[in-house]
């Protein structure tokens, strides 16, 4: 049984508490870094979702756990709307992958 | 390039050849494992794109009603409406071998919606109840998506590594072996022609001494 967990700003994530996610509401993103390696660290997490903006704020953090197969973290958009940082993050999967950028239109 | 520096001989040769052909026979498997790798790689991402966009869509029109609860009641007040999850959800997760990367396969299950609430009317707003209807929509897409990047980031690591053994083999390995192979086969070459070239030198040097010694035999002979 695992955990799901969600790290952003406290208008963002509260909602999710309803659902039954662990939630941490953070202030800026050291607070974010601290709690998220904590929540890794943890080991009962399977996904944490961590809102966008906090997500570009601390990327080298979430990097290191890029390559593990557990948890999965995964940005998505905060409360004031998607800044297309999950999208770009596809894109440079993609990008690593491929070598050249296939999904978006983009040229060779 | 740095070249393979052996002894010039017949079984280093061998050796080398034995080397590339394994080397060739890696490099061709390598390259049916990136193409198969590439392949379930797009189908991941095409996917993860599609559902990251219904998904951004969805949570922002969840955000918005949740905006407008928040605004009509207080903090305290929407915390301790939220703090009972609604739905008991339990996620449980199992790994599947995608072309020998360990990628984690998520398994969400909600109870029966009862569509009652868990907190009292009196001090929450009906756009509460719309925003937390809405986000446990989106949740098994969440999970979906949290479990679709995870895939494609591990399958892109597995990607490049394996891309980069390919390029190895083929640019590297084999040119180094074929070079080694070719060196030693020159070599080899060239002491048999060396050796074919003091074989006649030392005939022409025997039949001299034989002429030179058949001449001073019939000089002897004049002179008796």
């Amino acid at each position: 049984m695992y955990k799901i967990g969600i790290i952003g700003d406290r208008d963002s994530v509260l909602g999710f508490m309803a659902l039954g996610f662990t939630v941490y509401d953070v202030k800026d993103p050291e607070d974010a870094r601290v709690k998220l390696r904590s929540a890794v660290k943890d080991g009962y997490f399977a996904v944490i979702f961590v809102t966008e903006k906090i997500a570009e704020a601390i990327e080298d953090e979430i990097e290191k756990y890029k390559d593990m197969p557990l948890p999965a973290i995964v940005s998505v958009p905060g409360r004031d709307g998607s800044t297309g940082y999950g999208m770009e993050n596809i894109r440079q999967a993609a990008l690593r992958a491929v070598g050249a950028d296939i999904l978006f239109g983009g040229h060779d | 390039m740095a070249e393979i520096r052996v002894n010039p001989t017949r079984m280093e040769m061998k050796k080398l050849q034995t080397r590339y052909i394994t080397a060739r026979r890696g490099h061709k498997l390598l390259k049916d494992k990136r193409d198969e790798l590439m392949r379930q790689f797009l189908e991941v991402v095409r996917e993860d794109k599609d559902l990251r966009q219904k998904v951004e869509e969805r949570l922002s029109a969840a955000y918005g009603s949740f905006s407008v609860a928040s605004a009509v009641s207080s903090p305290e007040m929407l915390r301790e409406a939220l703090i009972m999850p609604r739905k008991e959800g339990s996620l449980d997760v199992s790994y599947k071998n995608m072309m020998s990367v360990t990628v984690p396969v998520f398994d969400y299950k909600t109870e029966e919606e009862s569509g009652a609430m868990n907190y009292g009317m009196a001090f929450t707003s009906g756009e509460l109840d719309a925003s937390v209807r809405e986000l446990g929509d989106i949740m098994s897409d969440l999970v979906r998506m949290a479990e679709l990047e995870k895939t494609a980031q591990l399958l892109a690591e597995e990607i490049e590594k394996t891309r980069r053994r390919v390029n190895a083999l083929e640019y590297i390995m084999m040119p180094r072996y074929l070079e080694g192979i070719k060196r030693i086969k020159m070599k080899l070459e060239e002491n048999e022609r060396g050796n074919l070239t003091r074989l006649m030198k030392v005939k022409d040097m025997m039949i001299e001494k034989s002429l030179a010694s058949k001449k001073g035999n019939t000089d002897e002979e004049i002179e008796e």
